[in-house]
């Protein structure tokens, strides 16, 4: 299965690349289209490859299916025969319903067309096959059959698609379909397909004999599931085997490609300015937080450093982080509760991160600096120690007003309190307390 | 690491005299690297008063050594080939339960996981602190443990906080399910980075005062019967 798809997406590219007439390439090969079909994808996947507007394979087929039903039965034969694959036509060519849309809004439009044009192809093809009946004239005897043969037609139409399906999703990874649905679409192109040739047994008169002949069918049936069932269990098997050591391939693929990445980078980093004891302990946090993160935190948490924390607990650890990188003290953070952030707990952040800052360049040699996050009820704490020499406010010389701007007066302008304070020990704290804003519970 | 005057100071700390005190220690950690790391920030017993008696690198020996050699303190790690540190403790709750010489574990772990954190602590360990702890903290922390008491991490006492928190069942047992206002005080402080002398300080009140608020938050931790416990470990599986 690999080497398929593998060979789809070789092929399947280039296909888009056609329409500029590019350098030769090797033969192109025929697919059925797997977007914007209607039923098999075999009109989109001839167009793409005969370098025709769908419309044009389209009508051909329908003009070949009044002729006796040869275009049933060739759409069937190229249904069967021919892979699917990703491209045919529509990328570039026009088409009744590619061309109103050209960039990437376009994969989606398309991409949700299938099941309406799904609908749409079936009650034309109930449409034709109608006319169809109804106008051709083969004699009284096989007109009876015409009927049960449509149903059957439309059975296997039925279970071929899903087929085509469940071996798309395999390679794209795309479209979970959920699994009642399947059955349901299976069982249904089964009684199809067994009512159109149970109709054909009674039409030929033998019903009498149905249920013999039933009988015998079941048996036969029977018998084949006893030979060939091991069998196909063994390679039902296999093959999930072989997606199990697949998909374990590909994680330890991940794995050292992280590894790689960030452990052995820093592992030279370090190396390299091994004489530099800050750079080498800033590098040192820098990637434990990093390798933490990415080993305990669920999926797509806050992974991303790009995107904003909206939780308050998120948001100390970020600026925690951010000042540790900055400034090459550590940092260590307890956050107990969470809630969203809201407009003072932002910046209550803020003040807080000035005062890790502060903590990390006036009290960073007495060892690591301290966080607490509280959130209790509608308050919401945040302590930052140090362990530094410590500072008296009312001494603090006119050129640190940071201190007094950007923590004291940012809090008290959004209605919170902020306090300085010696701790008995040495070092200095800073305690801001806030209330969240009223709107969220 | 830390200023080397210190060195001699957590001894007095903890009330016993400097020098004369010692403890022997058991080594349990499945990377050599560490353990010789350890060794040599702490094992200088002239110096530290630590005397390490053994060392293990997985459950089966670890259970052997501490049964050989019985020290009063065994450091464990969380992580261990065989089990992990839980299993060790289950292994070794007769000799955690032995009236004149108890052995005590402090788990030691590089992991600050909720959940293996409140397991350890729930599989009897007397304390839990991260293997950044520097050397004379470390010193100190082994000597509070040997006299029994508990040694909590300011992470240990967020995740504390936060489990007894975060309750909406009704407690099943009003005694050991919540924490008093006083436990919960002084559970913030060590959260907020505060020494257990700078504690008594800060709510006037003694070092032994601290020291038997902390046991009883240990005591809750181990005993509660509350499901939400583990299961708020369990789902909490941030940093």
């Amino acid at each position: 299965m690999p080497r398929w798809a593998a060979r789809v997406t070789i092929d399947g590219m280039p296909e888009a690349a056609t329409a500029p007439l590019a350098e030769p390439r090797p033969p192109r090969k025929l697919y059925r289209s797997s977007d914007g079909r209607w039923l098999g994808g075999v009109a989109r996947g001839l167009a793409g490859h005969l370098g025709l507007p769908v419309i044009w394979v389209r009508l051909v087929f329908v003009g070949l299916f009044m002729a006796d039903g040869l275009g049933a039965l060739l759409y069937a034969a190229f249904w069967f025969f021919v892979p699917l694959g990703i491209g045919g036509v529509g990328s570039q060519r026009p088409s009744p319903f590619t061309t109103e849309t050209a960039s990437d809004g376009r994969r989606r439009l398309v991409a949700r067309k299938p099941d309406k044009g799904q609908i749409v192809a079936l009650l034309l093809m109930v449409v034709v096959a109608m006319v169809f009946v109804g106008s051709v004239d083969v004699g009284n005897g096989a007109k009876a059959y015409l009927l049960p043969a449509v149903l059957v037609g439309a059975g296997v139409a039925l279970v071929w698609r899903q087929a085509d399906n469940a071996r798309r999703a395999r390679w794209m990874e795309v479209g979970r379909r959920r699994r009642t649905l399947t059955l349901l679409r299976a069982a249904a192109g089964v009684v199809l397909v067994t009512t159109g040739v149970s109709g054909i047994f009674v039409l030929q008169g033998s019903a009498a004999h149905l249920g013999s002949i039933l009988q015998a069918a079941l048996a036969v049936l029977v018998g084949i599931t006893l030979l060939a069932g091991p069998y196909l269990v063994r390679m039902t098997q296999d093959l999930s085997e072989e997606r199990l050591m697949r998909i374990r391939a590909q994680e330890r693929a991940e794995v050292a490609a992280h590894v790689h990445d960030s452990v052995l980078h820093t592992l030279t980093l370090i190396q390299r300015n091994a004489e530099n004891a800050n750079e080498v302990r800033r590098l040192a946090r820098a990637q434990e937080r990093d390798l933490r993160t990415w080993l305990y935190k669920p999926e797509g948490t806050g992974k991303d450093e790009a995107d904003e924390p909206t939780h308050l607990a998120d948001a100390v650890r970020r600026n925690a982080a951010e000042v540790e990188d900055k400034h090459g003290v550590p940092i260590e953070v307890v956050v107990v509760g969470d809630c969203p952030l809201d407009e003072r707990t932002a910046a209550q952040m803020q003040a807080a991160r000035e005062a890790m800052v502060n903590a990390a360049k006036y009290g960073g040699e007495g060892g690591a600096v301290q966080v607490y996050a509280e959130v209790e009820g509608r308050t919401v704490f945040v302590s930052v120690r140090d362990r530094g020499p410590g500072f008296d406010l009312d001494a603090i010389p006119a050129d640190r007003m940071g201190v007094r701007e950007s923590i004291i007066g940012r809090m008290e302008r959004n209605g919170g309190t902020a306090r300085l304070r010696a701790v008995p020990d040495g070092g200095t704290e800073v305690e801001l307390e806030m209330e969240r804003a009223e709107k969220t519970s | 690491m830390s200023d080397p005057t210190e060195a001699s100071e957590p001894v007095e700390a903890t009330g016993g005299s400097a020098g004369e005190r010692r403890v022997r220690v058991v080594l349990v950690d499945d990377h050599r690297m560490f353990r010789t790391g350890v060794q040599a920030e702490i094992g200088r017993t002239e110096e530290t008063g630590v005397e390490v008696v053994g060392e293990a690198a997985d459950v089966d020996q670890a259970v052997t050594v501490i049964t050989a050699t019985r020290p009063e303190v065994v450091l464990l790690d969380v992580h261990l080939p065989g089990g992990g540190g839980v299993e060790v403790l289950r292994r070794c709750a007769p000799l955690m339960a032995d009236a004149e010489r108890p052995v005590r574990f402090l788990a030691l772990s590089v992991s600050d996981a909720a959940e293996d954190v409140i397991g350890v602590i729930r599989g009897g360990a007397r304390g839990y602190v991260t293997k950044t702890i520097t050397g004379t903290d470390l010193v100190d922390s082994i000597f509070r443990v040997q006299d029994g008491d508990a040694v909590f991490s300011p992470r240990l006492a967020g995740f504390v906080l936060d489990a007894f928190a975060s309750t909406d069942a009704p407690p099943v047992d009003e005694d050991l399910d919540r924490l008093t206002q006083r436990e919960r005080e002084v559970l913030r402080l060590i959260a907020r980075g505060y020494a257990y002398k700078e504690i008594a300080k800060q709510l006037f009140i003694s070092v032994k005062t601290v020291e038997s608020h902390v046991s009883a938050v240990l005591r809750k931790l181990q005993l509660s019967n509350r499901h939400e416990l583990t299961r708020w470990a369990t789902a909490r599986r941030l940093v």
